[in-house]
């Protein structure tokens, strides 16, 4: 039951996304039936393919919805520390005297679960003056270009409290 | 609204120009592999967003939806597909054994 739900809907997602994308029921001369038909024999390919491994409703998730909208909440903030630290980057590119100080720094986290810690992962690549270079189970080493967004992670853990709060996870 | 549209447009394209362009003179200036990667994978992810939402207004406003949404899955797409590359990279240069450069050491 939950198999066939799991293929009608990434059949549908799939589908509606290749209708916004191609645009063909609004073309100029009509609808553009030979694009619409395609659409769907293509998404039924996919779907046959893809709904075996079970993309969505694998059954390990809970509260899909409170997660969600508080991702929605994370990302405007996660946009805005991308583009402080952007500039707090660029300062140090076009500073006469370069002021940086690279190191590797290793951290536990508390994150357990997969979905978070690739997050949180992510989330350290895209902020600026820090890279991600490996994880290994609860073990993070992470590139810094300077001392400012090293202690960032390390010390505040800010990102790391945000990204628990958004996958319902326990702080210690 | 035509000039207040052009120059909002101007503005994020000139934006995303500078931190391509920081991201490339960091890519010269800057000591080794680990934080060259700092300067081009990090200043391009906001020069090309910047540069696309300067294309979603002026599409927006010209009344083409449908470019726009693709416009803005770029941009998703961007979010997802950099921060996984750049950590590609530089954990292949780890494994292989490319030593950080430290204050003090020479360029390389």
């Amino acid at each position: 039951m939950k198999r066939s739900v799991s293929a009608v809907v990434t059949f549908v997602i799939m589908y509606v996304f290749w209708l916004l994308i191609s645009a063909c029921l609004w073309a100029h001369h009509g609808i553009d039936y030979i694009r619409v038909v395609g659409g769907i024999i293509c998404a039924g390919i996919v779907t046959a393919f893809s709904h075996k491994h079970r993309l969505l409703f694998t059954g390990e998730e809970e509260n899909v919805l409170i997660k969600t909208m508080r991702f929605m909440l994370y990302a405007p903030w996660l946009l805005w520390q991308i583009a402080l630290a952007n500039f707090d980057v660029a300062y140090r590119v076009l500073h006469p005297e370069m002021p940086i100080n690279p190191q590797v720094i290793e951290f536990d986290t508390t994150l357990t679960g997969d979905i978070s810690r690739t997050t949180l992962a992510n989330s350290i690549t895209l902020t600026p003056g820090t890279i991600t270079i490996e994880v290994k189970g609860s073990r993070f080493r992470v590139h810094a270009i300077a001392d400012k967004p090293a202690e960032a992670l390390t010390v505040d853990q800010t990102m790391q409290k945000k990204v628990a709060h958004v996958f319902m996870e326990k702080m210690p | 609204m035509d000039s207040v549209v052009n120059a909002l447009t101007t503005a994020f394209l000139i934006l995303g120009v500078f931190f391509m362009l920081t991201g490339a003179i960091g890519l010269l200036r800057f000591p080794d592999f680990y934080t060259r990667l700092h300067a081009t994978g990090k200043c391009d992810t906001l020069g090309e967003v910047l540069i696309l939402l300067g294309c979603m207004i002026y599409t927006a406003y010209h009344g083409m939806p449908f470019v726009v949404f693709k416009l803005l899955c770029i941009i998703i797409f961007f979010f997802i597909a950099n921060p996984t590359g750049t950590h590609a990279i530089v954990r292949a240069a780890y494994k292989t054994g490319v030593k950080p450069w430290r204050v003090g050491d020479e360029r390389r």
